[in-house]
């Protein structure tokens, strides 16, 4: 305890476990409830942000080096391994407080809005009071396991969430895909965890980073083995190649879920991870560079896909993994920093890109529903010359266009350059990283170009929602589009937490994460760029977004598109791109039908049905009638013949005992 | 001391009563075959009692109480059974046997 306010971090995920329970109470009591629930729901982050801010002042206030652990009670006592349930307060966990429960305050805000008609209100804010619960446990947490804890509770929730609507068969099965597939991931966390246990002895952060120099070498076996599976797991978890599949059919839930959960804050997880064990990744180079390679692969190729998508939100969601693949291709690059940067400004503008989406769907939906049409409400081919309804909607997400492709000086600028400036840096010791910068430098110019698409397509060029409909279209609640301002604002200004000093800024956040991250520094090859590399790599990143931007706007044309409906299908490579790459029909083909063939032909119609069925466990019956059919002739119903078998064996005993 | 002879009878007692029970058909015969023995062990403890102290001899009372019991339940199983098959037989008794 230090006499601060800091004693008071407890406060927040206690005060959104506080939310879940209250609104899950009411949502089984009185599910009518709303104003109630609202007032819950949102106060409770809303309170949760304010302790957020007055524990960040108080850290500022003690200029505390190490990090601050506060251990509430013992929770695994078992012989040498102790787990408490501790909370670690320091740089990297204020920066991940300060994101979940700031933009999240504002997305429950937007939430109250945008499900205001649905039945399942208390349920939805019960699910999102419960998942910041687990997402604060999860950055939180002082220990490998508390944090597991944590990143399980978001995956629970997110699976409910993309469910939240399970009626329509397709949701409840693309929740259960998120599910299946971060199980995978966790597999590797798990042996991970094991292997830290057995080579340092300890799973807690201060302890296992103390130890792991001495305990294991560097570059070796082990220390390769335990960062690889660690990142197995944040492939799961964020979305990155081989396990992203998930995240894109995760956009069936409802869209603020989509915003908050599958791209501000969980999907985040895995970069915080890497980032948290930063002195590990460092330790381990093979481990880093892929670590960079498959973030550096995943953000060209799911830009690549998002490219030829027509759902807004799975454009959307095409780009978050993109940019979760940023983050990795700076994790790894050793530029821990800059990735909890992008992870930052990423949860500014990609949270309001897709609140900006919901927006949207919101005016799609009331439209058609006014006038009974059954069209997609989320397929751009039925949106195009928005602007003209929802002015407001409109300038913001061209604010976050804008961030997202680079454009200086949003927030997106700072931070993407930042990847790109280490990644070219870290080319001059290791020339694979040249190849990573080449991969970055082309997905900013393909997320330049499809998000100058979803533009230009939603709210730009003329209207196909069809003239009925289209006079029913409208700008969402104030309500609604509050949040989205303030998002807004901090996607303009988001940057300024760290200018690089090239431009005379501070680095604030750089310099604020230094105590963190100078452990693994020394294990970094140490390249210095020259002012002038460094600008005329900055004049490269803004040239490919001009020229992104403006090549889309020069080459699509919107008065072409017909709605949806009576869309003719892609051809030639489009028509592979719109596929995703048939990736989902490849893993179909190679991984789920094997094992469901496996599973129906072998393990249940032979494993279980004929061994454990039939020889196991009707075996064992059947062995045991015939053994007392082959017996039968012993039981004659002659009281003689039995009182002569226990003579008889009496006599026998009775001799034993003798000799 | 008349150990040895005492023991001797006792064991042809006995040896004659399990003899009965195992060759004999009637019932009521196999029952007074079964206190041929009771009374084998009861001569048996007697003689043991008087070397080994009166425990032996108390031990005779409750044999012979439990004989007593076992005399009313068994002549009444043999009586009911009778009235049931007009025959105290144990060989048209196998009521246990399958089928």
């Amino acid at each position: 305890m230090t006499g601060t306010s800091i004693d008071f971090v407890w406060l927040a995920p206690a005060l959104a476990l506080v939310g879940f329970v209250l609104n899950g109470a009411l949502a089984l009591i009185r599910p009518t409830a709303k104003t109630l629930v609202s007032i819950i729901g949102a106060g409770v982050l809303l309170v949760a942000f304010a302790v957020s801010v007055v524990v960040f002042t108080g850290y500022l206030g003690i200029h505390a080096e190490e990090p601050l652990v506060f251990r509430y009670w013992s929770w695994i006592p078992v012989g040498t391994l102790q787990v408490d349930v501790a909370v670690q307060v320091d740089q990297l966990s204020l920066v991940m407080l300060l994101v979940v429960t700031g933009v999240g305050s504002l997305i429950h805000l937007f939430s109250i809005g945008y499900m205001k008609e649905d039945p399942g209100y208390a349920r939805y804010f019960a699910y999102l009071n419960l998942f910041v619960f687990f997402m604060l446990a999860l950055v939180l947490g002082a220990s490998f396991p508390v944090m597991f804890v944590g990143w399980e509770g978001v995956g629970l929730c997110s699976y409910l969430l993309i469910g939240f609507w399970f009626t329509e068969e397709a949701n409840a099965n693309a929740g259960r895909k998120a599910f299946i597939m971060n199980r995978i991931g966790d597999f590797g966390f798990m042996v991970a965890m094991f292997m830290i246990f057995w080579s340092t002895g300890s799973l807690d952060f201060d302890a296992v980073f103390a130890h792991a120099p001495t305990a294991v070498a560097a570059g070796g076996t082990t220390i390769t083995a335990i960062t690889l599976f660690l990142f197995l797991g944040c492939t799961g978890k964020s979305a990155q190649i081989p396990l992203y599949t998930w995240l894109p059919d995760a956009m069936a839930g409802p869209t603020p879920v989509s915003a908050l959960i599958h791209a501000a804050t969980m999907v985040t997880a895995g970069v915080y991870l890497v980032a948290r064990c930063n002195l590990l990744f460092a330790m381990a180079p093979v481990a880093s560079a892929v670590v960079a390679g498959v973030g550096a692969l995943t953000a060209l190729f799911a830009a690549t896909i998002a490219l030829k998508q027509w759902d807004i939100k799975r454009v959307l969601a095409y780009s978050t993994i993109s940019q979760l693949g940023y983050m990795f291709l700076a994790v790894g690059t050793g530029a821990y920093a800059a990735g909890m940067f992008h992870l930052a400004t990423h949860a500014f503008f990609k949270a309001l890109l897709f609140l900006g989406s919901g927006s949207v769907i919101f005016a799609m939906h009331r439209a058609y529903h006014h006038t009974h049409a059954h069209d997609d409400a989320q397929d751009m081919r039925n949106m195009g010359g928005l602007s003209r309804y929802m002015p407001w909607t409109t300038a913001l997400m061209w604010i976050a266009t804008l961030a997202i492709a680079g454009v200086p000086p949003l927030s997106g600028f700072f931070s993407k350059d930042e990847i790109l400036t280490a990644a070219h840096a870290r080319g001059y010791a290791e020339p694979a990283w040249l190849a990573f910068w080449g991969l970055g430098l082309l997905t900013a110019l393909l997320t330049a170009f499809y998000m100058t698409r979803l533009m230009l397509y939603t709210f730009h060029g003329p209207n196909r929602t069809g003239e009925e409909a289209q006079k029913h279209l409208r700008e969402a609640p104030w309500s609604m589009t509050g949040p989205l301002v303030v998002l807004g604002l901090l996607t303009v200004a988001g940057g300024l937490i760290n200018v690089p000093e090239l431009y005379h800024g501070n680095a604030w956040l750089h310099h604020w994460l230094e105590p963190l991250t100078q452990a693994s520094a020394p294990l970094l090859p140490d390249v210095h760029l020259t002012p002038s590399t460094e600008w005329l790599l900055v004049g490269i990143a803004v040239a490919t977004a001009v020229i992104g931007i403006v090549g889309a706007w020069r080459l699509l044309q919107p008065e072409r598109l017909v709605p949806a409906s009576q869309a003719p299908a892609e051809r030639g490579f489009a028509r592979v791109l719109r596929n995703k790459w048939y990736i989902d029909e490849i893993y179909d083909a190679l991984i789920v039908r094997p094992i469901v063939w496996l599973s129906r032909e072998v393990l249940w119609k032979q494993v279980d049905q004929r061994v454990i069925d039939g020889a196991a466990v009707n075996g064992a019956a059947r062995g045991a009638r015939a053994l007392g059919w082959a017996n039968r002739w012993l039981q004659t119903g002659q009281v003689g013949m039995y009182v002569a078998v226990f003579v008889v064996g009496v006599l026998l005993l009775l001799w034993r005992a003798m000799s | 001391m008349l150990l040895s002879p005492a023991l001797a009878i006792s064991a042809v007692l006995f040896v004659l009563g399990v003899a009965g029970v195992l060759f004999r058909r009637n019932a009521i015969v196999i029952f007074m075959c079964v206190e041929l023995m009771l009374n084998a062990v009861n001569l048996t403890f007697v003689a043991l009692a008087q070397s080994l102290g009166l425990g032996g001899q108390v031990f005779v009372f409750f044999v012979m109480a439990v004989a007593a019991a076992e005399a009313a339940v068994g002549l009444a199983i043999i009586l009911a059974v009778y009235r049931h098959k007009q025959s105290v037989s144990l060989q048209n008794m196998n009521l246990l046997k399958d089928g």
